[in-house]
């Protein structure tokens, strides 16, 4: 009797060259970014050079600042809604236009960055908003509450029912008891969500390229311009700090989410 | 049972929020796609006529309906550019969709293998990049791609090629920087079917006597057509309609459509065609938006 062995060397050897494949190119990135050298390609030794020049770049540091407030404002306020949506899809009874909603939550997911992008300018601009701080805010927090959604629906889907239910048993009010008994369970998702929505913001170029107003660039369209016209090495320390900020969210996000694992299934982003 | 339905009623009301907002900033934003997509091209501000206003009574509104034409669309399905933008959008999603189905297969195959303790170890591995900026790992690839990148570097040190490979500006560039970026949106929904599968499954094949490609062919795989289907749709979708790779890796003389679409708003300013051109990207991608959403439902509601 022949047995599949569990882990044979081909599948070995395909996840270490997956991983290498997904990781390789972000280390050799966060190492060129301490390269002493003008010259992107050549090292020219350790240093911190294009890290002050970051810093003393005035855009730069006003589009970052300008991407955290945004990412903040967005990943806040699409937490919110975004975990009524959850509740509401998978506790509430059917309702009219139940399918609309959820299709209206699940497109965006895939939609292409260009199209939510174009259709929410044509929106700010027959309404004659100012483009700016909250267009932009606006535009991230329909694009990531539907992450949110997704991120704390399967939290919800994986819980025990029982639980809630016993409370309203015992006399409790269903706001009270999902105040008090399903909010708790599902923090830790509701933290992953609002890490995964801030990351999210922090990311998008294509989105606020078209909802932004002049004056208002955000760090990735900063950044954008400057790729465009090559390879410099101050975008390298640049990208480096964003990586360590997102690293220090991973961390964070994970560990809310092990905290959730430790009372069941693990809220894994997507 | 009962409690079931009293908790019911106000979740309800929890939808109100989020329905208004995605009501609003989704669904109307493109009834005003579909609307500047019928309009003429205007050098104004906004630059797009008629433009609707209510208050100038029932006459002009009349009159500015009367004003809207299928000519954008004329323009699009008559110009070279934008059928062959078209045609290319398709072509690039397909082929990088097949690239990121056999590339991620094995990998998510050989996750779902793992001793448990390190599946969870291996899942955060693979969903981290995704976590890490978009734009920033398209950056990464053009310092290695450049002409004097890492990668010419290590070739030639390694005698393999004699003289700097154009890579920047190519397909080939394209396709890394798609299979690259999309790489965990095809890993994680196949490795969450080849996980649930019963090991037993395989097992009971290869005792049986079938060679151990048979038993991927004709028990592994169907089984994991699930998780397939879910993994393409992801990936093909958003890469049909890409903006920052093509733009950044690929060279400028075949563009596909979300830079058309891009050009056309940004340098042409002409939003009635960019529209239109949004209208039948939005067009082509219904079929498989509608079979994503059925399938995104299906996964997390009956559960």
């Amino acid at each position: 009797m022949r047995k599949v062995s569990r882990l044979s060397r081909f599948n070995i050897a395909s996840l270490a060259l997956g991983l290498g494949f997904l990781y390789l190119p972000i280390l050799i990135l966060v190492i060129y970014s301490f390269n002493a050298s003008r010259l992107v390609t050549v090292w020219g030794g350790w240093s911190l050079r294009w890290y002050y020049e970051f810093f003393g770049d005035r855009a730069m540091i006003e589009a970052s600042w300008m991407s955290l407030r945004v990412a903040v404002a967005s990943a806040t306020i699409a937490t919110l809604i975004g975990t009524l949506a959850a509740v509401a899809l998978s506790r509430g009874e059917r309702f009219r236009g139940r399918t609309l909603f959820s299709g209206m939550l699940y497109a965006p997911l895939v939609m292409p960055e260009v199209i939510t992008g174009l259709s929410l300018l044509l929106l700010f601009v027959a309404l004659n908003a100012e483009r700016g701080f909250w267009t932009v805010t606006i535009a991230h927090t329909t694009l990531t509450m539907c992450f949110v959604a997704v991120v704390v629906q399967s939290r919800l889907g994986s819980l025990d029912r029982s639980l809630e239910e016993a409370a309203m048993d015992l006399g409790c009010a269903p706001v009270r008891a999902f105040l008090s008994v399903t909010l708790p369970l599902i923090a830790p998702a509701i933290v992953a969500g609002w890490m995964l929505a801030f990351t999210l913001s922090l990311d998008d170029l294509v989105i606020a390229s078209f909802t932004t107003g002049p004056g208002s660039a955000t760090l990735p369209i900063r950044i954008y311009s400057e790729v465009r016209l090559g390879v410099k090495p101050e975008i390298n320390a640049i990208c480096t700090l964003v990586i360590a900020l997102i690293a220090v969210v991973i961390v964070i996000a994970s560990l809310a989410s092990k905290l959730s694992s430790s009372q069941g299934e693990s809220a894994a982003p997507l | 049972m009962s409690a079931r339905r009293i908790f019911a009623r106000p979740a309800r009301f929890a939808a109100i929020a989020p329905y208004v907002w995605m009501v609003l900033f989704f669904l109307v934003p493109f009834g005003f796609v579909l609307k500047i997509s019928l309009s003429q091209t205007a050098i104004a501000q906004p630059p797009y006529e008629p433009v609707f206003d209510l208050t100038a009574g029932w006459t002009t509104i009349r009159a500015a309906f009367a004003a809207l034409g299928i000519d954008n669309f004329k323009l699009i399905a008559s110009d070279d550019i934008y059928v062959f933008a078209y045609l290319r959008s398709l072509t690039v999603a397909v082929t990088a969709t097949a690239l990121l189905l056999l590339i991620g297969y094995p990998i998510a195959y050989g996750m779902a293998r793992l001793p448990k303790r390190w599946q969870a170890m291996a899942m955060v591995l693979v969903i981290v990049p995704f976590w890490t900026s978009f734009l920033i790992r398209i950056y990464a690839w053009i310092n290695i791609l450049q002409h004097d990148g890492l990668l010419n570097q290590i070739l030639l040190a390694l005698h393999l090629v004699s003289q700097p490979v154009v890579w920047l500006s190519t397909d080939t560039a394209m396709y890394i920087g798609i299979v690259y970026s999309y790489l965990p949106f095809m890993i994680l929904p196949l490795y969450a079917t080849l996980a649930k599968m019963e090991p037993a499954l395989e097992e009971a094949a290869s005792d049986l006597g079938a060679p151990p490609w048979q038993v991927f062919w004709l028990v592994t795989f169907p089984l994991s057509l699930p998780g397939v289907g879910a993994g393409v749709l992801l990936c093909f979708i958003p890469i049909v309609g890409e903006f920052v790779i093509p733009d950044l890796l690929a060279g400028s003389n075949s563009l596909m459509i979300g830079q058309t679409l891009w050009l056309e708003f940004f340098t042409n300013k002409d939003w009635p065609v960019a529209s239109s051109a949004a209208i039948v990207l939005l067009v082509v991608l219904l079929l498989p938006l509608l079979l994503y959403e059925r399938l995104q439902r299906r996964q997390l509601e009956e559960r």
